[in-house]
């Protein structure tokens, strides 16, 4: 009886507290994603007001299954998030080891890390198209001065070469923080397991492989996440480093749903292509979570 | 006894041998990846001081004539001061608003026993993953109805959408690294709930609040999507809306963008040379365990 | 001043663990009453449910007459000193001191007052104005202390608080505990792990394990007739020795045989106990005598370590079946391991478990 009231007062207060928190992220998170499933089923042409809104079912979902631009656009989000995540979890790990080292100047290597991710992408977006510019671009004369190129080259006007800068930018920008992640992760590990292993004669590379890469796993399991998701959302790098061309021969899904709604002003299909990026964003955290058994520092237990 | 001083031995010169090994590359390749890191911001601030017809004609590594021309069109003709503001008032707001509510969420989930606690973490935690362009389209259509596209109110709410979940997880994640007992020993003094918090917790978290202000801010000031989507016109653009739509009358103001871009990455860049120990701590708070 | 009570209290964490069951013990009005168990044994859960950090599953708590079991800590007029002493950071010594009395909106003057004569008597005058960080652990431990004593509570609370400070200190700070204790007459509960510290300092000792409470008694009773084998074997340094056997009457006279596997002793016994028991005898009530002693009580053994103390030496032993016993010898003459000693179990210091149940059966 008495526990009742007390555990009563604190989940009164409990939720009390939470309530304010919790009901601005529902009315301008929830709601609206609420709001972009119900538009989803309706065709809503903004150019086209006399057509009105009337339900079409899961018209707009069958034309995206029909939509080769659509499933182009998956494609290449696909591939910028795997070949970036990859360069980057590499990049990250060494320097997450570094950092975990004592050597003099960490701390400036910690803080001059840091300041890419802390600057917005559009910012680390227009730094890396300037410098791959086809005319007066540092990396033409730099390359070409090298002899690795003839002569300069147009990177913005071939497929190929236009993810390159992509690639590069969000390399530079998001691997510090990776880094930081596994550095985390890393500072957890006992050190004395080191120090076992060395007097056991293990060199650095046993060490890696079988004491610093096991335990690490969780910390790599959580970039892995935070980082596929990222991934996905992929938007201000590409609109301001290729615009999606030549064409739309990088545009990410992000993207192409954007232009959907802002430039096409087709809100019924436009709102269906959200549904899809976070049905998939969502299946993507749901398997990382219950499959690789992640978990995440949530609770105490 | 011989046999395993020997290994000892052995171990230790295999060791010593791999430092020296190690170390060099170790220090090769991270003064690579230094350059790598530091190369993009030394040639933009070199680019903003170079004049355009030198820029273009035969770029060079060094800066062969140093003027201030582009840093004086970003502010005189083109009204650059309007996207700071409008960003120091949106982040600013949003950062403040974000704190204040954020707090309180994140006292009772760090200290509170309640029902639905985890599911509510859990909740929050699915929001900061949320994809953006996901509500840009009912955001735009609320925001237009309620005649708030193009205003700073209209910037703001959207905004706390990642920034309210961002502050409450990170808050929640550093209030629990503060001894409870504190409270503890306070009720016991006779505190009640609200003194604790107010007298023990609050001035005890102060570094906490500065660090995840600084990291929603930042957030908030890096914002894209939404402020691209939501405002019309150069009076309500943040800066990086205004930075990314430059447009020049013959070609791209190459001189005048990255004066922007060192304008804009100055402050963000400031406060986390100021501030990074506490930033890597709130970062990774909560977020990476066992 | 004035008693604190559980009677009956049960409590059961979120996570369903049981850490107190039935728990029923009072610290009487004056009394310092010393809880003592291993690690995991609900003694910090005790303490947390008589400050109200904690709420009862059942049962009932009592702070002098009144009952307090539903009221939160601020209004039960306690007050606690916690193991790391839980200074607040941000405010200096004085303020810490002060804290208790500006809360309850005391006048600013008796503060200051009452802060400066607990001050001076613990001797941290020069400190009023450091905040915690600038001290050292003994005087960390010191404001704690005055913290507690400063508001003049009905009750005092100690969470083991001399185990953050070295051996000496630690003992310094007993006899000064005990100093305090008599000077103001309080009331006081004491949680330690430390049976010598309990033993030292405690009116009365309340042994837990498990959440449940074994015995509660004076230093003097607990020692000399622990109320089961988990007791006598926590209580005194080193733990006392047992010995499985048979318990065997002879005759009427109230004798019996105790038959263990290493040897044989007399031992007096009342009617009813026969069967399958546990012998307990602290080392102290082993003779070791050199190797041709023969006859009742007495067993051959091989010394393995021996651990000189300067007024005696402790010898641990192996006897011939493999059971392994510590005694006490004096300093001569002296014992070298290797050696075969004889060793006589003293009837006096027997005691007699029952093999099952664990509890004491009378001598
Ligand atoms: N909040 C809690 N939730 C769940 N179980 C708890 C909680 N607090 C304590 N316990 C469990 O209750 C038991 C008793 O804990 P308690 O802290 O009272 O032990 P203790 O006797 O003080 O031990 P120690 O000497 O190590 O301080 C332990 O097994 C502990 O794991
Ligand atoms: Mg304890």
């Amino acid at each position: 009886m008495r526990k009742i009231s007390r555990l009563g007062y604190e989940a009164r207060l409990g939720w009390a507290l939470v309530g304010p928190a919790l009901s601005v992220i529902a009315l301008i998170a929830i709601f609206p994603l609420g709001w972009t499933v119900w538009e989803s089923l309706h065709l809503h042409e903004l150019r086209m007001p006399w057509l009105g809104q009337p339900f079409i079912g899961l018209a707009n979902y069958v034309e995206i299954a029909k939509d080769p631009r659509f499933w182009a656009a998956l494609a290449h989000t696909a591939f910028f998030t795997v070949v970036s995540i990859s360069l980057e979890l590499v990049i990250g790990l060494f320097l997450a080891l570094a950092m975990n080292r004592v050597f003099r100047g960490r701390g400036f290597v910690r803080a001059a890390v840091l300041v890419p991710w802390a600057i917005p992408t559009v910012v680390a977006a227009l730094l890396w198209r300037f410098i791959f510019e086809s005319q007066g671009g540092i990396a033409n004369a730099l390359l070409v001065d090298a002899h690795i190129l003839k002569q300069p080259l147009v990177w913005f006007i071939q497929t190929s070469t236009a993810w390159v800068p992509v690639i590069l930018a969000d390399v530079w920008k998001t691997t510090p923080f990776v880094a930081l992640l596994l550095l985390a992760g890393l500072q957890n590990i006992d050190l004395s397991l080191y120090e076992a292993a060395a007097v056991d004669g293990a060199n650095a590379w046993w060490q890696l492989r079988h004491i610093t890469l096991p335990l690490l796993k969780p910390a790599i399991l959580v970039t892995l996440i935070f980082r596929t998701l990222d991934g996905f959302r992929v938007f201000d790098l590409i609109y301001v480093l290729t615009g999606g061309g030549p064409g739309t021969s990088t545009e990410p899904v992000a993207l192409y749903t954007f232009n959907a709604l802002l430039q096409n002003l087709r809100f019924g299909y436009g709102s269906a292509l959200s549904v899809v990026i976070f049905a998939i964003t969502f299946g993507l955290a749901l398997i990382y979570v219950r499959g690789l058994g992640v978990r995440l520092g949530g609770e105490e237990a | 006894m011989t046999s395993v001083r020997a290994a000892e031995a052995r171990a230790k010169r295999k060791k010593a041998a791999g430092i020296q090994w190690g170390s060099w590359l170790f220090a090769a390749a991270l003064i690579v990846l230094l350059l790598f890191t530091l190369f993009p911001f030394y040639w933009a601030i070199v680019a903003s001081l170079t004049p355009e017809a030198a820029l273009f004609r035969d770029p060079s590594l060094w800066p062969q004539q140093i003027i201030a021309d582009h840093y004086r069109a970003l502010f005189v003709d083109r009204d650059f001061i309007t996207p700071i503001r409008n960003s120091l008032v949106v982040a600013g707001t949003t950062t403040i608003f974000c704190l204040c509510v954020g707090t309180l969420a994140a006292y009772a989930l760090a200290r509170l026993e309640f029902k639905g606690k985890a599911a509510i973490m859990g909740f929050i935690l699915a929001v900061t993953m949320f994809p953006q362009i996901s509500i840009v389209s009912p955001l735009y259509l609320l925001l237009r109805s309620l005649h708030l596209i193009d205003t700073y109110p209209g910037l703001i709410m959207p905004y706390m959408t990642f920034a309210m979940p961002l502050t409450v997880w990170v808050l929640t994640g550093s209030i629990r690294q503060i001894p409870r007992d504190l409270e503890e020993a306070a009720h016991v003094d006779g505190a009640t709930r609200r003194q604790s918090f107010t007298k023990i917790l609050l001035p005890l978290a102060v570094p906490s609040l500065v660090t995840t202000g600084i990291l929603t801010f930042i957030y908030c000031w890096n914002e894209f999507l939404f402020a691209l989507s939501f405002t019309l016109g150069p009076e309500r653009q943040t800066v990086p809306v205004a930075i990314a739509l430059f447009r020049g009358q013959y070609q791209v103001p190459w001189g005048e963008i990255l004066a922007a871009a060192v304008v804009a990455t100055a402050p963000v860049a400031a406060m986390v040379l100021v501030f990074q120990r506490r930033i890597v701590q709130g970062l990774t708070a909560g977020a990476v365990k066992g | 001043m004035s008693r604190v009570a559980l009677e009956h209290v049960d409590k059961t964490y979120p996570n369903g663990f049981v850490a107190a069951r039935d728990l029923s013990l009072e610290a009487a009005d004056g009394e310092l009453l010393v809880l003592v168990g291993p690690s995991g044994s609900g003694k910090s859960t005790v303490l947390r449910l008589m400050a109200g950090l904690e709420r009862v599953s059942d049962g009932v708590i009592r702070i002098g007459e009144r009952d307090v079991t539903d009221l939160p800590p601020q209004q039960r007029d306690i007050a606690m000193v916690f193991q790391n002493y839980a200074l607040y950071p941000h405010m200096t010594v004085r303020e810490n001191l002060g804290f208790g009395l500006s809360i309850r909106k005391q006048p600013r003057a008796i503060i200051e007052d009452r802060v400066r004569t607990v001050a001076a008597s613990l001797g941290l005058e020069a400190l009023l104005d450091r905040k915690p960080a600038q001290l050292s652990g003994g005087q960390r431990q010191r404001v704690a202390l005055g913290r507690a004593i400063v508001r003049e509570p009905l009750a005092f609370l100690f969470d083991e608080p001399l185990s953050n400070l070295d051996a000496q200190l630690r003992v310094e700070t007993r006899v000064e505990l005990s100093r305090l204790h008599r000077k103001l007459g309080a009331t006081m509960v004491y949680v330690t792990h430390d049976q010598s510290e309990a033993l030292t300092l405690g009116d009365r000792i309340a042994v837990l394990k498990e959440g449940v409470l074994q015995q509660i008694a004076s230093p003097m009773k607990l020692y000399e007739e622990p109320a089961n084998k988990f007791v006598a074997g926590f209580i005194g340094s080193p733990g006392m020795n047992f010995f499985e056997g048979v318990l065997t009457r002879i005759g009427t006279g109230g004798v019996c045989t105790f038959q263990g596997a290493d040897f044989t002793i007399r031992v007096p016994c009342e009617s009813g106990t026969n069967g399958r028991v546990i012998l307990g005898i602290r080392p102290q009530h082993l003779e070791i005598t050199d190797d041709s002693a023969r006859g009742d009580g007495v067993v051959r053994a091989e010394v393995g370590v021996v651990e000189p103390m300067g007024n005696e030496q402790i010898v641990y032993v192996t006897l011939p079946n493999g059971e392994r016993a510590v005694a006490i010898a004096p300093v001569q003459p002296r014992i070298t391991a290797g050696e075969k000693v004889s060793i006589r179990v003293r009837p006096e210091g027997i005691h007699i478990f029952d093999a099952g149940s664990g509890r004491r059966m009378a001598r």
